[in-house]
């Protein structure tokens, strides 16, 4: 009964979508000022009707329900709760139901709160957005229907992995699809804004606050799946450059540099196309990384099951929206004039948009270049972490450097005022540098200027907050904690890298390793039985070879029986300072175990950063007063 | 081939430490870069497989038959094709991988020059 | 639509860009080591199960018209299902080599006595290092040579029926 429920409910979206785009379509042709009425009550019951298809899913999970396939596929009955409604999103179909639901929130939100905009604009934005709803509303239907049903009904479902049975992993799609999806409405905005010719500073007014959204979240997705990946994975990194982590970077790079444009657009009223290129563009770039990740082309750890015919149909769709995209774009654009000073804060911006074509670029070509080599020529390489981190990390140094002094440079044209601060604040930074680097260790000439520019930045902001405290400046406090918890992100990241000690060894029970800094003991292995797993617990005694301090750490082998898995749980000590981070798995065949120990100062201080950055965002939205 | 030394002259310079790394770095260093075959995604450092062990031996007997970093690759490529290294050598295939990102940057900047230049002509007129 | 060349050029990278997606979507993204076919096999020194001080080396296997070396364990199931393969081709043109991996001698000897021994030389691998020289990642898995010491098969996974027709082919 669900299953009729639920594909009734969607059937109904996508009767009203259509409705929608008509209603609208006639309205534009009035001369009437406002949107006629009937249009708003439309997208009311459009969004009433999906989150209600959305609520089905979930009660269907939640009841344990295994008519739906989609319920019997991904979950059981001894499921916690918590997880049970997890998983309702924790799958291809589900989520697919989710980004349906941001899509019509979305629209109608936009539509809502846009009623100062003019009233075309408006319109044309519905059109497409709900073009983009009917595409995945068919794709839903004909590929990916979670409420299709079984018969007979199993009895017990196959049960939700393991592995995502875990609260960062729960919240972290939501997070990344609002930034994800919540892209979609300013790409129809954009399309709008050209057809209808109504761009400038209203255009950058009507889209900014969904920008900033869309930002705040995909930051927070992107941070929270580090997070999970740092806790649970099991190889004590939080980033690997996999083509699924791109995914989700490529469009924030993107979101980031039409977050600052949007700024110059609205001051300056310059910069449209660039505007409306960006905003083309994140969309455009979250449905190539979905594609990447749904459709198998690509091999990663992250990956769903895949299923060739959804790459198709992704395909199409992306082909679909690229060149309607791309022929609404070169017939409608109009040539612009530029008129930017050297040193004035336009300027700086535009450099931020350099940067960030230039890490996006990488990124892309990164991630796709073994597939179009593979096409190409048959040959098959890999491009991992070593290429990222040669490419970009030397990049990040000057990028730093301009993000420091970028804000000092007033709007149009500036005076030489603060070049003494500023050289202040260098030779500061060359200071305390000098100070890590003959305290605590040596490190190459690239660490050097990273830590550099990284200090460079981080006094900078504090400055500017001193300032902003003290009232000689009222804005920019989004800005600054932006800025500031980027500049910590960098720093704290590069202390970890350069002073982590990682140890990779085998030892039987009762054995002990010895290394520079510590002892190693195993001490012995316990067997636990929990509720759907088998766990088999390492107990180890670390001896901090410096200053005598004890810790034990626990980790574990955990065999679950629903689906049949293998994970390892890592055993991680967290403290302000460092944590200490032990794995352990067994040799096949073998009384050994592999065991993989590091101790990773001021790793929690990188999630502090980066939940700064996230901050500075949600700063300004909160915040009414027109800022900066 | 020369700008292949060179390229590689530029990597090592930058990123060459003050001091000579250990062999404990030197091993993990390696891990870090080789592919795990049979796993989705993973490198020689994290995985948990059989064969991500058996490449641990195979590297560690190497390093103590005192080979360099570059002779444990270019072993592991003649057996199994460069898929196994997670950083592309720069050949013929890969030239246009470590290129293009570079010639962005240099064509952003130069749109940039042009960009400010314009205008400072605009001024002057 | 005013015909410029750079929107040209754009729309065509764009629809290639697009076209070698779905070419690249058929394509299996699992990696297989097949690029080996056509290279020669390393030296090598295999030390024999049953008698520590004998081993063979590549020079013995220019002798054979072809070889068949095979990887296989006792605690490998699906060496089981091809191990029948394996006893039809010892009958044939060509001189079968097991290498035993990571298991340890007794278990071997008692697999090759309960499923038949199709081999004429046992060379042991206990730490898996001979495979990698190989090219082996997985077992069980095969690697059939000429006389020149040349690849001309490799065969991931059990020899099913398919591939003991193409190996039956090669070695006539």
């Amino acid at each position: 009964m669900l299953s009729n429920i639920g594909i009734s409910l969607v059937v109904l979206v996508l009767i009203l979508s259509f409705l929608t785009i008509y209603t609208a379509y006639l309205d534009l042709k009035t001369s009437n000022q406002f949107i006629k009425v009937s249009i708003y009550k439309l997208s009311l019951f459009q969004t009433t009707f999906t989150v209600l298809s959305f609520f089905t899913l979930i009660i269907g999970f939640i009841n344990s329900d295994f008519s739906l396939i989609n319920v019997y596929e991904n979950s059981h009955t001894t499921k916690p709760f918590f997880y049970k409604i997890a998983g309702t999103w924790g799958n291809h179909e589900g989520s697919l139901l989710l980004w349906i639901n941001i899509l019509v929130i979305f629209s109608y939100l936009f539509l809502v709160f846009n009623y100062k905009h003019n009233k075309r604009f408006r319109l044309y934005t519905l059109i497409f957005q709900n073009i983009l709803i009917l595409g995945f509303l068919f794709f839903l239907l004909l590929n990916s229907n979670p409420f299709n049903s079984i018969y007979p009904i199993p009895l017990e479902g196959l049960g939700l992995n393991p592995i995502l049975q875990d609260p960062a992993l729960a919240i972290h799609p939501p997070l990344l699809y609002v930034g994800f999806v919540g892209c979609s409405i300013y790409f129809s905005a954009a399309m709008a804004s050209l057809i209808s010719g109504y761009g400038g500073k209203l255009f950058a007014q009507s889209i900014k606050t969904w920008v900033k959204i869309s930002w705040c979240f995909q930051t927070l997705g992107i941070i929270v799946g580090s997070i999970w990946a740092y806790y649970e994975l099991g190889w004590g990194g939080f980033w690997f450059w996999d083509p699924v982590e791109n995914a989700s970077l490529l469009p924030w790079f993107a979101i980031t540099a039409l977050m600052h444009s949007l700024i110059v657009l609205e001051k300056r009223s310059t910069l449209y196309s660039w505007v409306i290129i960006l905003c083309l563009l994140t969309f455009i770039l979250s449905v190539t990384g979905t594609f990447l990740v749904r459709s198998g082309i690509l091999n990663s750890v992250h990956t769903f099951a895949s299923d060739p015919s959804r790459g198709i149909y992704i395909l199409i769709f992306l082909s679909f929206m690229i060149f309607s995209a791309l022929i609404i774009f070169f017939t409608k654009h109009k040539k612009e004039t530029f008129s930017f000073n050297l040193k004035s804060r336009e300027t700086f911006i535009l450099a931020n948009n350099w940067f960030m074509a230039f890490f996006l670029v990488t990124v892309l070509i990164g991630t796709l270049y073994p597939i179009f080599l593979d096409v190409l020529t048959g040959v098959k390489i890999s491009v991992g972490p070593p290429f990222f981190n040669i490419v970009i990390i030397p990049l990040v140094v000057p990028f730093m450097l301009l993000m420091s002094i970028g804000p000092k440079f007033s709007w149009i044209k500036s005076q030489n005022k603060f070049f003494y601060e500023t050289l202040f604040l260098m030779l500061s930074a060359i200071v305390i540098n000098l100070f890590i680097f003959y305290f605590f260790g040596e490190y190459s000439l690239l660490s050097n200027l990273i830590f550099i520019t990284a200090i460079f930045l981080i006094l900078h902001s504090v400055l500017d907050a001193k300032k902003f405290i003290n009232n000689i400046n009222k804005t920019g406090l989004s800005r600054i904690i932006s800025h500031l918890g980027f500049g910590f992100l960098v720093f704290f990241i590069g202390i970890n890298h350069q002073f982590s000690l990682e140890e990779d060894f085998n030892l039987k029970v009762g054995e002990i390793k010895k290394t520079d800094n510590y002892e190693i003991n195993f001490k012995n292995i316990k067997i636990k039985q929990s509720k759907n797993y088998k766990a088999v617990i390492g107990n180890f005694e670390l001896t901090n070879l410096k200053n005598n301090l004890v810790q034990y750490l626990d980790p574990e082998i955990r065999i679950y029986s629903n689906p049949e898995t293998l994970t390892y749980e890592a055993a991680i000590k967290t403290k302000m300072t460092s944590d200490l981070y032990l794995t352990m798995s067994n040799v096949s065949r073998s009384e050994y175990y592999n065991i993989k120990f590091q101790n990773k100062p001021f790793m929690v201080w990188i999630w502090i950063s980066a939940i700064m950055v996230a901050l500075g965002g949600f700063v300004q939205l909160t915040l009414k007063k027109n800022e900066d | 081939m020369k700008v292949k030394s060179i390229f590689f002259i530029i990597c090592i310079l930058i990123t060459l430490p003050m001091h000579a790394s250990d062999n404990q770095t030197r091993l993990l260093e390696v891990y870090k870069n080789l592919r795990c075959l049979v796993c989705q995604g993973q490198s020689i450092a994290d995985s948990n497989s059989d064969f991500a062990a058996t490449i641990k031996l195979v590297v560690q007997d190497q390093f103590n038959n005192g080979k360099t970093e570059e002779e444990v690759y270019n072993f592991l490529i003649s057996k199994y094709g460069e898929w196994i290294v997670y950083q592309p050598t720069f050949n013929k295939n890969n030239f246009l991988l470590w290129v293009l990102p570079y010639a962005v940057l240099i064509f952003g900047g130069f749109i940039i020059f042009l960009i400010v230049r314009k205008t400072k002509h605009k001024k002057v007129n | 639509m005013k015909i410029d060349i750079t929107k040209i050029i754009i729309f065509c990278f764009i629809a290639f860009s697009l076209f070698v997606f779905w070419k690249g979507l058929k394509n299996s993204s699992n990696y297989d080591t097949t690029q080996l076919i056509g290279s020669k096999i390393s030296n090598f020194q295999l030390i024999n199960i049953n008698n520590y001080d004998q081993y063979i080396s590549q020079e013995d296997f220019k002798k054979n018209k072809f070889t068949l070396i095979n990887f296989f364990a006792s605690w490998c199931v699906p060496c089981r299902s091809e191990h029948e393969y394996l006893l039809n081709l010892s009958n044939k043109e060509i001189k079968i080599v097991g290498i035993n991996f990571k298991d340890k001698k007794s278990n071997a000897i008692n697999f090759l006595e309960e499923l038949g021994d199709p081999y004429y030389f046992v060379g042991e691998d206990s730490n898996g290092k001979v495979s990698i020289s190989f090219g082996i990642y997985g077992i069980p898995e095969s690697i059939l040579i000429n006389s020149d010491l040349t690849v001309i098969k490799k065969i991931v996974g059990p020899i099913d029926q398919i591939q003991y027709d193409e190996i039956l082919k090669l070695i006539q």
